[in-house]
């Protein structure tokens, strides 16, 4: 096996490896794997187990009962905000699409210098903290805040303007700026890995701008939409930051219930119930975008 | 750097001399002008953030009336943040450090070993960060409370550590996928023992790309929310701190603590990119 001179592939090396280190494996795999399983794994079950258990004067009962079902699938509040928030997440991931394409697109095919500086900039607002994010749009749209005072200044409006804040608008806007970068950063990817011969051998064979982009430039940055569409998609459906400081009280989202279910109502099978819809849904957008080999790629 | 040349050797840098907007220098500009505007709507409110921190007044209003250091003064006195922060510097340390353990574990045994359940394995590591945070964090407090675990830093080291692990495995993961195969196996075939070539080949190798994971880990930690909201015991760290505040009303001063915390961010990542250019130029 040592005299390998040329190894074809990945799996001959591999293979040829762990005949040669049989052990190495049980060093490498028992930690990150029992850790993996017993604090991740295992809390997602009992989580689940919780959906079916009851509340009894704010002592959970440990009997099987299908009773929050049953209310999540009746009462109408949460089949609304459930609505509300699917709607929200696939709005905002929408919009983040719309904003970050061209961004990406410009960064990857049109900039030459700076391009490293430029990307991390892009990049930077994802590492820089959500919390601060959210308060500073409350901040911008507050009734005594930045955007009223400058309307008033300027003779806009003569009176603050008590619309910006705690309505959908406001919820909207803060989602779709502090996700962006999770779209522009896959988008990025893909865009630059695609050879720029492709897009001028559609414009020499006639196609027009908008033919190459619905025919090359899209499918081909697929699997960079679909990861970036998972993140936004997943990260609003699940938040309850946004809701708490610039919702009103009909925009009331799924993340805020089940937080709630878990803090001040004490209805932990409930609040584990309301958790479910929220897997589904990422669940079913992951099957989605692993069949289109979207996973995997958002770690480049 | 490659950039400044109008042609590098992958040819990436390299315009494309027509593309989605057409042959005209009109569209370009169009373009430029849209990513321009997308641009500062992704900076406005680290903007908003950093001068309202030095404006006196204790609203924020435009126009700006007078200028002041004072909230940065409220700051430096401020025990309650000084603890906070000090909690928020353990954690992240603490489980950046057991991440990268972990997570370089992890990603040396998807890199070296075909065995059944990879995949599967290298998706459960990513799980955390690809579901809501939410439901990593209701999972944990669920399991802790049926453990009859108390929650305190403990638990909050335990939910950091479980989502930064994803973060260490896929930086090293793309840099062991970077390296060429045949190095640890001439170290193999000139007789070094495994531990051997790992430590004297495959580690130096790697090394800043485990240094951005940790990096990059100790960011996520350090601003990290909403799976800590359900984790904390009696003490909070930073952002639970500020969080806790913003419920009750906003103050100035947390414009000064936004300032600092997003220049902490800024240097953090600074100092990842420079590890990972290493990574990717020392090879």
């Amino acid at each position: 096996m040592a005299s390998i001179a040329a190894p074809t592939s990945e799996q001959t090396i591999a293979a040829a490896r762990s005949e040669r280190r049989p052990g190495g494996l049980w060093l490498l795999l028992p930690g990150p794997l029992g850790w993996m399983v017993f604090f991740y794994l295992v809390p997602l079950v009992i989580l689940l187990v919780h959906a079916f258990w009851s509340v009894d004067y704010l002592t959970i009962q440990r009997t099987f009962t299908l009773e929050n079902f049953r209310t999540l699938l009746t009462n109408d509040l949460y089949l609304r905000v459930l609505g509300r928030t699917a709607a929200m997440a696939a709005v905002v991931t929408l919009a983040d699409l719309c904003l970050a394409f061209p961004l990406a697109y410009f960064l990857a095919k049109r900039v030459t210098k700076h391009r490293e500086l430029l990307l991390l900039l892009v990049i930077f607002p994802l590492w820089s903290s959500y919390l601060i994010r959210v308060f500073a749009w409350k901040t911008i749209l507050g009734t005594n805040g930045i955007l009223n005072s400058f309307l008033l200044t300027v003779g806009v409006i003569d009176q603050p303007a008590t619309a910006f804040l705690y309505s959908k608008t406001a919820m909207f806007l803060t989602f779709s700026q502090v996700w962006l970068p999770f779209m522009i950063l896959p988008l990025f990817t893909v865009l630059d890995r695609l050879p720029n011969s492709f897009i001028e051998a559609a414009s020499d064979l006639g196609a027009n701008p908008w033919r190459t982009f619905r025919s090359v430039i899209l499918p081909l940055s697929l699997p960079g939409i679909l990861a970036g569409s998972l993140s936004v998609f997943s990260l609003t459906l699940g938040d309850y930051i946004t809701p708490t400081l610039l919702g009103g009280p009909g925009d009331q989202m799924i993340g805020r219930l089940v937080a709630d279910n878990f803090g001040m109502s004490n209805n932990w099978p409930l609040g584990a119930t309301l958790v479910v819809p929220i897997l589904v849904l990422v669940s079913l957008f992951i099957a989605v975008a692993n069949r289109f080999g979207a996973l995997g790629r958002t770690a480049a | 750097m490659s950039s400044a040349l109008p042609v590098s050797v992958d040819g990436r840098p390299r315009p494309a001399r027509r593309g989605l907007l057409g042959r005209s220098g009109a569209g370009d500009r169009a373009l430029a002008l849209v990513s321009l505007l997308v641009f500062l709507f992704l900076y406005l409110p680290l903007v908003v953030v950093v001068v309202y921190s030095f404006s006196a007044a204790e609203i924020a209003v435009w126009p700006i009336e007078g200028w002041t250091l004072d909230w940065y003064r409220e700051l430096s006195r401020d025990k309650e943040i000084h603890e906070a922060l000090q909690l928020s510097v353990i954690i992240g340390v603490v489980s950046a450090s057991i991440a990268v353990v972990l997570g370089t574990l992890a990603a040396l045994a998807i890199d070296r070993y075909e065995f059944p359940g990879k995949a599967a394995l290298r998706f459960a590591v990513v799980l955390p960060i690809t579901l809501p945070g939410i439901v990593t964090g209701v999972a944990m407090l669920s399991f802790f409370s049926v453990l009859t675990w108390p929650m305190s830093r403990w638990t909050l080291i335990i939910g950091h550590t479980t989502f930064c692990i994803a973060l260490v495995l896929n930086t090293v993961v793309a840099r062991l996928g970077q390296l060429p195969r045949n190095i640890s196996e001439a170290s193999a075939d000139l007789g070094a023992p495994p531990w051997r070539t790992f430590w004297r080949v495959t580690f130096p190798l790697i090394r800043p790309a485990i240094l951005a994971g940790a990096v990059l880990a100790f960011t996520l930690s350090f601003d990290e929310v909403i799976v800590s909201f359900f984790l904390q015991g009696r003490e909070p760290t930073l952002p639970l701190l500020i969080w806790g505040r913003l419920r009750i009303g906003l103050s100035p001063e947390i414009n000064a603590t936004a300032t600092v915390i997003v220049l902490v961010s800024l240097a953090a990542v600074l100092v990842s990119n420079r590890l990972s250019k290493q990574a990717t130029l020392g090879g």
